[in-house]
Order: C-alpha cells, then sequence, then structure tokens
C-alpha cells in the first residue's frame, strides 16, 4: 500500500477519497491510444484468422487422408494448448528455428491461427447445419456439388456462423491482454506500465477494464446487428 | 408390367433394382415403366421402400444394382466416376422435376429467385426472361402475387406450390413427387392436389408417391402398390382401389380407406 501514500503526498484534493480520480482523467488517453492498438491485433488477428479457418475447413474436405489429419491435428493441438503458451512458444522458441517476430506481428500470427483454429470448427458446424434437404433440392435440379454450396449451403451457413463466430471474436478480443507479455503496448501493457509509475492499480486497471466492455459491447452490438439482418429474412 | 400402355414410349424406366441400406435391403428388384404423358402412383405403408424407389430415379439414393432410364439414358452409371459422372447426372437432374415432402424452399431467395435460379444458373437465361419465366410458373400454381416474398412468409400449401413451380422452371422431362401433400394441414392438401391435377391435364408425366388414396384414384393411370420392397400389386387406379387382388393390398386399403375420404 505504499502507493496510496505517495500520491496522498503529491496530490492533496484527493485526501481521503477511495479513488483518485484525477489521476483516472489524466491517464485515460493514454489508455485510449492503448485500447486502439488492442482493437487494431484483435481485428487484424480476427480477419487472417478467418482465411486460416477456410483453409481448415477445405483441407479437411479431402478425400486424401493425411492432408484431413493434418487439419484434424492442428486443430487439436491450438484446442488443447492454452494460448499463453502457443504465445510465448511462437515468441520466444520461434527464433530458434529462424521464426523472428516483432511483437504486434507475433500477436496477430499467433491470434489469427489460434481463432482460425476454433473458428473453422464452428463454420463446419454451421454448415453441417444446414438443413440436408436444402443440398437435395438443389442437387435435384441438377446443381453440381461446388454450385450447391455456393449458391444454397454457404449463404444459409454464413447467418448461422455469424454468432458463433462471434463468440470466438470476443474471446480473442479478451485474451488479447496477454500478449501484453511479449511487450505489445496494447491496453494491458500500457495499463502495467501506468501503474508502475503512478502505484495506481485500482483506478488504472478500472478504466482498462470499462476499456475492456466497451469493445466487447461494441463488437456484440455489430454481430447481432449482422445476425438480425443476416436472417430478417428466414425469421417470421 | 402396363401392358396396354406400350403404344407409348417410355419415359422413365426402372429395371430390377435394388437397394440395400447396410444389411437391410429396402428395394428387392423393383421394375416400373412410366409412359411419356402418364401419371403413375405409388401407395404403400411407411418403410415400404416407396420413396427410396422415387428418390432412386434422381439419383439421391444409388441404386446398388439394377438400371433407371430417363427418356432412354441411363441415370446410374456404375462404369462412370468423379467428374464425368457429376456432369452426367447434373445434366439428367435437369430434366426431372423433384418435389419433397419438407418443399425444401431455399430460405434465403424470394420465391421468384427460388423458381428462376436454376434457368439462370444453369441454362444460362437473363434475368428478364428467367423472370418472365418465373412470372409464368408462380401463375401456373397461383402465386405471381407472392413473387417477391420470402418462403417463411408463405403457408406450407403455398410453399409446395412454389416448390411445383421451381421444378417446373426447368421444363422438366417428368415430374417425381415425393409425398408432396404428407407435411400439409388437412385444408392445405386440396390446393397442392389442384396444381397436380393441372399438370396432369397438360398431360405431364408424373411419378407419384402418395398417401392420398382418393387423390390416386382420380389422377393416375396406373398405380403400384408397394410393401416390403416389392411391387405386390400394379393394375389400374380403379381396380387397385376396389377391388385388388392380393390379401396384402386389401389390407392396407382396409386401414387406410378409414383416414381417407
Amino acid at each position: 500500500m505504499r502507493g496510496w501514500g505517495v500520491v496522498r503526498e503529491n496530490n492533496n484534493s484527493n485526501q481521503g477519497k477511495a479513488m483518485d480520480f484525477n489521476l483516472m482523467v489524466e491517464v485515460t488517453p493514454l489508455l485510449i491510444r492503448a485500447a486502439w492498438v488492442t482493437i487494431d491485433i484483435s481485428s487484424r488477428a480476427i480477419f487472417f484468422g478467418f482465411f486460416v479457418a477456410c483453409g481448415l475447413v477445405f483441407l479437411q474436405t479431402f478425400r486424401f487422408g493425411p492432408i484431413r489429419w493434418f487439419a484434424r491435428g492442428y486443430i487439436s493441438v491450438i484446442r488443447g494448448t492454452p494460448y499463453f503458451v502457443q504465445l510465448l512458444l511462437v515468441f520466444y522458441g520461434g527464433p530458434s528455428i529462424g521464426l523472428r517476430l516483432d511483437p504486434l506481428t507475433c500477436g496477430v500470427v499467433v491470434g489469427a491461427f489460434n481463432i482460425g483454429a476454433y473458428m473453422s470448427e464452428a463454420i463446419r458446424g454451421s454448415i453441417e447445419s444446414v438443413d440436408k434437404g436444402q443440398s437435395e433440392a438443389a442437387r435435384s435440379l441438377g446443381f453440381g456439388k461446388i454450385r450447391t454450396m455456393g449458391y444454397i449451403v454457404l449463404p444459409q451457413a454464413a447467418s448461422l456462423m455469424i454468432r458463433s463466430v462471434g463468440v470466438l471474436a470476443i474471446v480473442l478480443v479478451k485474451n488479447s491482454s496477454l500478449v501484453s507479455i511479449i511487450s505489445v503496448v496494447e491496453l494491458t501493457y500500457q495499463a502495467q506500465r501506468l501503474i508502475g509509475s503512478t502505484y495506481k492499480p485500482l483506478e488504472i486497471f478500472t478504466i482498462s477494464a470499462l476499456m475492456y466492455i466497451i469493445i466487447v459491447y461494441a463488437v456484440m452490438g455489430i454481430i447481432e446487428l449482422a445476425y438480425r439482418r443476416a436472417t430478417r429474412y428466414t425469421t417470421q | 408390367m402396363s401392358t396396354e400402355k406400350q403404344t407409348d414410349t417410355p419415359m422413365v424406366e426402372v429395371r430390377n433394382v435394388h437397394k440395400r441400406f447396410g444389411d437391410l435391403e429396402v428395394l428387392k428388384g423393383i421394375n416400373l415403366t412410366v409412359n411419356r404423358g402418364k401419371i403413375i402412383s405409388i401407395i404403400g405403408p411407411s418403410g415400404s421402400g416407396k420413396s427410396t424407389l422415387l428418390r432412386s430415379v434422381n439419383h439421391l439414393e444409388v441404386i446398388d444394382e439394377g438400371a433407371i432410364l430417363l427418356d432412354g439414358v441411363q441415370v446410374n452409371r456404375p462404369d462412370m466416376k468423379g467428374l464425368a459422372f457429376e456432369r452426367h447426372i447434373n445434366n439428367i437432374r435437369q430434366n426431372m422435376g423433384m418435389v419433397f415432402q419438407h418443399f425444401n424452399l431455399f430460405p434465403h431467395l424470394s420465391t421468384i429467385d427460388n423458381v428462376t435460379l436454376a434457368p439462370r444458373k444453369l441454362k444460362g437465361m437473363d434475368k428478364k426472361t428467367a423472370r418472365d419465366l418465373g412470372m409464368e410458373q408462380l401463375e401456373r400454381v397461383g402465386l405471381a402475387e407472392k413473387a417477391d416474398v420470402f418462403p417463411n412468409w408463405l403457408s406450407g400449401g403455398q410453399k409446395q406450390r412454389v416448390a411445383i413451380a421451381r421444378a417446373l422452371a426447368m421444363k422438366p422431362k417428368v415430374m417425381l413427387f415425393d409425398e408432396a401433400t404428407s407435411a400439409l394441414d388437412p385444408e392445405l392438401v386440396e390446393e397442392v392436389n389442384r396444381v397436380m391435377r393441372s399438370l396432369a391435364d397438360e398431360h405431364m408425366t408424373m411419378l407419384i408417391v402418395t398417401h392420398e388414396m382418393g387423390f390416386a384414384r382420380d389422377v393416375s393411370d396406373w398405380a403400384l402398390f408397394m410393401d416390403g420392397g416389392v411391387v405386390v400389386e400394379e393394375c389400374t387406379p380403379d381396380k387397385l382401389f376396389s377391388n385388388p387382388d392380393q390379401e396384402r393390398t386389401r389390407n392396407f386399403l382396409q386401414k387406410h380407406l378409414g383416414n381417407n375420404h
């Protein structure tokens, strides 16, 4: 509790108060700037992760076993290990095999390959949950497998996957706080840095928590809007 | 076989078709001919194999033995593999209209798009021509005013009529109906039957799997009773429904005429 004493001496207007509001106002712009980094790495990871996911879904449609097994194996490894460990492994272990990434790139790449594995399962699930009668009807009209997928199954799967992919996006945003460990100056890293100089963990972590809430609920709002838009024709 | 009908040319031929699901043989050597412009109904208890037979004609079920021909062209081609067979079956299917028990309309497309998607994408029809064709088909089933509505806003009967229009838009040589009215509320059955009757009046070739005995009797030129994967009896519908030869047919009809008018 040494920190409290220090600030009380320096800032008389806050004497006796539980929280130092002046300090909170002061650090907010710095944390907002760091929050943009959080949004930036998360959205880039989600963007690239989508392609990773599509690739994994595609690989699993191969008839040649080893390709399918590779995809399944990759997904199992990602799902079976903590994101934190994946991050440390690539950042600190990578250089020994010639994989040298700067912290920001590493955060985006590990994030993309992590969410990609989960997202591929969500995409596959939503494709499989499109009623079989839909593809039968398309095939009976004379559509081939690929066009049945493109015109009939995927458009319906897309609206089904919005919510499940959205949940993953939210998890990724929150997990992005872990990249602070490899010194990416995002929201959590910045918060820790400010605490280092002010000794005010309660104030600063409260603000950063509020910022995570704002980001997460904004993402939720976007997902909900997208979902409603995608299903406006199919729900009564 | 339908000897008195053989003045016509066969449109669909089913020759000694066998189909197994694992150890269960659901079709045990079925033979059937549908001549051009004729209507054949298949009745029978559930599990008799009648739906499997109809789906086999469209190759939605792959038969294990025998041959199915559409207008003289073999549908199942065990000798063909991969992409070559894909192309073959896609071409064949463009000539067959299939109507499903659960309609299977595409919920993300408007009614008119449901009808015109296949002509546009498979026959390369331009938007305007396709829309005209689509409206024509929707008028045929009495739903032109629903063209821009999405399927989930339609009643079951309307959905099935749109599904019929969708199949008709490909100008099929034969229409296959797989229990088209079984999923409908009783009061909606008649509007679908009316559409099917109008197709009969236009001499559309039809193969109908149904539980509607009265309807089958009215519209069909020939009727089959299937049970346990075999055709137990086939004859004119009047004879099948009033004076069948087989004990199994009589038992089945007795059970069902109570529920049907």
